[in-house]
């Protein structure tokens, strides 16, 4: 069996980043592994702008900031297999894959790196009832659909889910000629981005209903029309508001769940909250030398962060295979306080080495303005940041220094709370 | 005096900002919370632009079409006009990231450009 020194399951942003800086810092024998056709994940059918800009400093579309990374995989020896599907990873780090040309294949990874990404969240997730036509479809299948492969899904379109991907194909079917009836979104506020909001919606007076959702949805072969509903703030539909509204096509924006099937064969257990698997500030999971970074780990809003935090893994695994990292006597566990939902890393493990801080990645439960992240043990405040305003919608980070954190720590809890006293989310 | 209400795309917050104008000048604007909201608002007010991203039927390409945008913002009013003229060029494979695909869109003297390189298909 042939051993290499990285394998990394899945060619999108977080694969292709983490591969690229293990390389970087010397590692040889490294093999991606990739399910689909082509390379750079979700990144080649976002052909909209707005990528890059906390990575490169500049605008860039979808397909340009993969080709960035993409470019610079093709000037390397980093091995790369596309139409190969990993049916299994086990706890010795080998792996199984399959392929129309060399069938089954078993390698073994001194190293792993799981950078399988997410997936969406369906029709049958969230349970609408009805009838069972074509014309259903994710947000991100009619993406593919129309940016990649050259089909347009319909002609009358209503759109479920205000997260961005929803906001963006609004837009985007409005601008191949289609009819955009409406987006619903059944929180009282938007999840997408102000700007997506403004540019994909407003611009071309498409509305955005709040507080609404679908109850019911008929058609034969193909969808005909969909039932709307007000729901009141518990989501319990308010009798009275219901109306149909015809339609030939129904797009999901429903959520995203981290494609996490090897990992959970791998016997790694799954966080409530995030949906990935545990790690700790290197992005390791439970067992040593396998990593988890990108959206298999936690669903991100900007692909910015997961080439950072692939990047992370891809170091970490490099300074594992030269033997370059120390254990810390006690571990630190980092924990979610108020507001807070999760954090990645959830615990620190290693020596800091010439580290300065550790980046935590978190998400806060309401949107509140003027807060500030503190970090604290027990009662002591470790340190604390300001920040103007806070969106779950939008990750939100800080830098914790490695200087602040001491040996008697052996959990640090993060919170986001009002500065003058929290008093409740909007002002 | 005319009222525009412009939602500042600056941040999450989403300042709702009020232009208010008499005979085309600018006399007054409220709901801003900083300079950067000031400033997008003006300049919404005055010439509202996007980038424009679509795509570019390909013959022979190992995919049926090419990602594309405009290389520089153009203005709001424009956007479905130029989809019009995009949706009838067809462009020959290899097309490669940053080719200029059609020349000034509407007079605007920007550009459309490939965002992706799209090889020919095998065997063609």
């Amino acid at each position: 069996m042939k051993v290499y020194n990285m394998v990394v399951i899945g060619a999108g942003p977080a694969g292709i980043a983490a591969a690229l800086e293990a390389k970087k810092n010397g590692i040889d024998d490294i093999l991606v592994v990739e399910r689909d056709e082509y390379i750079g994940g979700i990144l080649p059918q976002c052909i909209h702008n707005g990528f890059g800009l906390e990575y490169f400093g500049q605008e860039l579309t979808g397909p340009e900031y993969a080709f960035e990374f993409i470019k610079e995989l093709k000037e390397t020896d980093i091995e790369v297999l596309t139409e190969t599907m990993v049916l299994d990873v086990d706890k010795n780090k080998v792996i199984t894959a399959l392929n129309r040309k060399d069938g089954v294949i078993r390698v073994k990874g001194k190293t792993i790196i799981l950078a399988m990404g997410c997936r969406e969240r369906t029709r049958e997730n969230i349970k609408i009832p009805g009838d069972r036509p074509s014309g259903i479809l994710s947000a991100g299948t009619a993406q593919r659909y129309t940016n990649i492969e050259g089909y347009m899904p319909g002609e009358k379109v209503v759109i479920l889910g205000s997260g961005d991907i929803g906001l963006i194909m609004a837009r985007r079917m409005k601008l191949e000629g289609a009819d955009v009836k409406a987006v619903l979104e059944i929180m009282p506020f938007s999840s997408g981005l102000v700007r997506n909001k403004v540019q994909c919606l407003d611009d071309f007076d498409i509305p955005l209903k709040l507080q609404h959702t679908i109850t019911r949805i008929e058609g034969k072969e193909r969808l005909k029309r969909v039932q709307v509903a007000q729901v009141d703030k518990d989501f319990n539909v308010i009798k009275g508001s219901e109306e149909w509204v015809n339609c030939d096509t129904l797009l999901l924006s429903v959520g995203l769940i981290p494609e996490n099937e090897l990992t959970k064969a791998m016997d790694l257990k799954l966080h409530p909250v995030t949906g990935g698997t545990f790690v700790n500030e290197n992005r390791e999971t439970n067992i040593e030398g396998v990593y988890a970074a990108g959206n298999v780990l936690h669903v991100h809003d900007l692909v910015d962060w997961v080439s950072e935090e692939a990047e992370i893994a891809g170091e970490a695994a490099a300074n594992y295979l030269n033997d370059n990292l120390t254990k810390r006597k006690t571990k630190i566990k980092i924990s979610p306080d108020r507001n807070v939902t999760y954090t990645v890393p959830q615990k620190i493990e290693y020596e800091f080495g010439d580290k300065n801080f550790i980046k935590i990645f978190m998400r806060v439960t309401k949107p509140i303005e003027n807060v500030k992240v503190n970090f604290k043990y027990k009662d002591e405040n470790i340190v604390s940041f300001p920040k103007k305003i806070v969106m779950p919608g939008e990750m939100v980070t800080a830098n914790l220094p490695t200087a602040l954190i001491k040996d008697h720590m052996k959990e640090i809890k993060v919170s986001i709370v009002k500065k003058e006293g929290e008093t409740n989310g909007k002002k | 005096m005319e009222k525009n209400d412009i939602i500042c795309t600056g941040c999450p917050k989403g300042c709702r900002v009020t232009v208010e104008v008499e005979n085309e000048e600018i006399v007054n604007i409220e709901g801003y919370e900083c300079p950067t909201g000031k400033k997008y608002a003006i300049d919404e007010y005055k010439n509202p632009t996007r980038i424009l991203p679509t795509t570019i039927r390909v013959k022979n390409g190992e995919f049926p079409l090419v990602p594309v945008k405009t290389a520089e913002p153009i203005p709001k009013a424009l956007l479905i006009k130029a989809m019009n003229i995009i949706a009838k060029k067809e462009v020959k494979a290899p097309v490669k990231i940053g080719d200029v695909l059609i020349q000034d869109i509407l007079n605007t003297g920007v550009n459309i450009v490939a965002t992706r390189n799209i090889d020919k298909k095998a065997g063609v």
